[in-house]
């Protein structure tokens, strides 16, 4: 419905609940100046308006600062030696693209990323419907899967941490005092351990608001059809939830993809367990050298847009948002 | 009969097992910060000894007490202003016919996909030049920004819920649609503005990245980052004591919010998602 159309139609209820519908009442009776109604005018006027202040300050933040850093990738430009800096074009980007380094961990990052998505959409599915159909102390249950949510990601790391130390660590001793953290393959498990504990629950919240979408009478009906518990979640269930779960896929993965606090706190990216967002601070706080970090930063930054374009075009994810619209 | 028994019994071992699973590693971080630092080395999973020494440890050092005043400050006055702005934005979102509209519902989007990383540098050296570096403000003011994206998705969804007949009523009245926002809108859209709040609030009490790479001392780094820089409370002690009492008492309050705040917290999160 466009904005002339909403002043043809001022004074009428209009469809109920369609997002955006406030035709203006007051405006009915004024007419039409040019395209838009005065009201149709006032109405732009205060959301722009409205927006303003969040526009800006999400401007300042991030939209100037990631054009900035477009700049600095293109600029050799040592911290240690800032009279040196110039302008190099692509060059930053030719230096990470041929390092072994980075390829190492985009490979980590994805690994840990599909892993740990893929292991928090089973558990956290087994979850949803455990919170959802269960009837022992179902509030109880519903409290404590909140607690993981809640604790601060960086105190949860120091305590899989202390676990995992030989001889102050009660997973380690149970494990006949092994060191999984100073070895790559295990120091990789032992993260993703940690990121699936703190995540699962959320992505359960999430599955479970799809499961409550669920009409309780089709699962009837495919359960007097004869279908097996495993037919109705397969058949019935899953095909209903799909939106909810490609939501929940998408903001688990392109969280995921960005790891940082838990590698940080379990390994500091030793051990070749670095990611992309480690590889991207060690170059910018420990070499301080901003141009290669802001090119790694901005290939990052690449690296998300695809993953999130992958999800709307190939899996066919809502774009989140697009109800927003009302379009 | 019996498989209703069965049935039933494996419910109450699943929901066991899960809980477990969700209370053991909350469980062992604090009993760490119980155990007496001669008995930390040993990997029991209760103390043998326990001890309050870690916490009079930490509370005696401002190491400890500024940044955690710090991330009260600094995660209040942004939970604040970002939980403002946002509800403006997402009423006109939510309400209002005017064009960008979908510009600013995806630059939102787009800045809770941010890499986090990607802003680290370029902000610190804007920071620097602009001597915001280390600084209250410094914090406050990106995460106003990334608390934003969260509160225009949550709020536009609970403003859709509000019968927007009300408001219309209160335009016949004749209400400005200013007038008609706060006090017709408002209050009904409190309990929506609460659940961001805290989500937004949680979103920066847990916040590392930026925590670490935007501050330099305990004028500004919040508690996650200041665990990082735990020495312990003697320059011979192993921190893991103060590190687990620190990690305690910055998760317990926490706990305790997410806890009483329960049903608010789940709404908010799965408010945008069903919608999707």
């Amino acid at each position: 419905m466009t904005a002339k159309t909403a002043a043809v139609t001022t004074g009428e209820p209009g469809e109920p609940g369609e997002p955006g519908e406030s035709g203006e009442p007051a405006a009915a009776g004024r007419g039409h100046r040019g395209q838009l109604s005065e009201g149709a005018r006032a109405e732009r006027r205060l959301g722009w308006l409205l927006c303003a202040p969040a526009v800006a300050v999400m401007i300042v933040v991030a939209a100037f600062p990631i054009c900035y850093a477009v700049y600095l990738s293109l600029q050799r430009y040592d911290l240690r030696f800032p009279a040196e800096s110039h302008f190099v074009g692509l060059s930053n980007y030719g230096d990470v693209l041929s390092s072994s380094y980075w390829w190492h961990a985009l490979a980590v990052t994805l690994i840990i990323t599909v892993i740990s998505v893929a292991a928090e959409f089973v558990l956290g599915m087994l979850l949803a419907l455990l919170m959802f159909r269960t009837i022992f102390l179902r509030a109880t249950m519903r409290t404590i899967a909140l607690i993981p949510y809640g604790i601060v990601t960086v105190a949860a790391a120091y305590g899989w941490q202390y676990a995992w130390t030989p001889d102050t660590g009660y997973l380690s001793a149970l494990f006949g005092d092994s060191a999984p953290l100073t070895r790559t393959g295990t120091a990789i498990a032992v993260i993703i351990l940690a990121e699936v504990w703190k995540t699962t629950p959320f992505m359960a919240l999430l599955l479970m608001a799809g499961l409550s979408l669920v009409p309780e009478d089709l699962t009837k009906a495919a359960r007097m059809d004869g279908a097996s518990a495993w037919q109705r979640f397969t058949r019935v269930t899953l095909p209903l939830m799909k939106p909810a779960i490609l939501v929940a896929l998408l903001f688990r993965t392109l969280d995921a993809f960005r790891i940082f606090d838990n590698i940080y706190i379990l390994t500091a990216g030793g051990n070749g367990t670095y990611s992309v967002s480690i590889l991207g601070y060690d170059n910018l706080f420990r070499a301080l050298n901003l141009g290669i970090g802001s090119a790694i930063s901005i290939l990052i930054f690449v690296c998300v847009a695809i993953i999130a374009l992958m999800y709307i075009k190939v899996f066919g994810a809502a774009a989140p948002g697009t109800w927003s619209t009302g379009e | 009969m019996a498989a209703t028994v069965r049935q039933k019994s494996g419910w109450i071992t699943a929901n066991i097992v899960t809980m477990l699973v969700m209370l053991i590693p909350v469980l062992w971080i604090c009993s760490l910060s119980f155990k007496d630092p001669s008995t930390i080395t040993d990997p029991t999973f209760f103390p043998k000894r326990w001890t309050w020494a870690n916490y009079s440890g930490i509370f005696s050092t401002s190491d400890f007490t500024r940044p955690l005043l710090n991330s009260i400050g600094i995660g209040l006055i942004a939970t604040f202003v970002s939980v403002l702005f946002a509800s403006l934005a997402a009423y006109a979102v939510a309400r209002l016919r005017f064009p960008g509209k979908s510009a600013l519902v995806g630059m939102s989007l787009m800045i809770a996909m941010f890499p986090l990383i990607s802003l680290a540098t370029p902000l610190f050296n804007i920071e620097r030049a602009l001597g915001l570096f280390n600084t209250w403000i410094g914090l406050i003011v990106p995460y106003i920004a990334f608390g934003l994206p969260l509160g225009i998705y949550t709020l536009s969804a609970f403003f859709r819920e509000i019968p927007w007949e009300l408001e219309k009523a209160a335009k016949m009245d004749g209400a400005t649609p200013f007038q008609a926002f706060v006090k017709v809108i408002a209050p009904l859209a409190a309990p929506g503005m609460v659940t961001t709040a805290i989500l937004v609030f949680l979103f920066c009490w847990n916040e590392f990245l930026l925590a670490f790479t935007l501050t330099a001392t305990i004028a500004a780094r919040t508690a996650p980052a200041a665990l990082a820089f735990f020495t312990g409370s003697s320059q011979f002690a192993v921190p893991t004591g103060s590190i687990s009492a620190a990690a305690v008492v910055i998760t317990i309050p926490i706990v305790i919010f997410v806890l009483f705040f329960q049903r608010r917290i789940v709404a908010g999160l799965t408010s945008g998602a069903v919608k999707g």
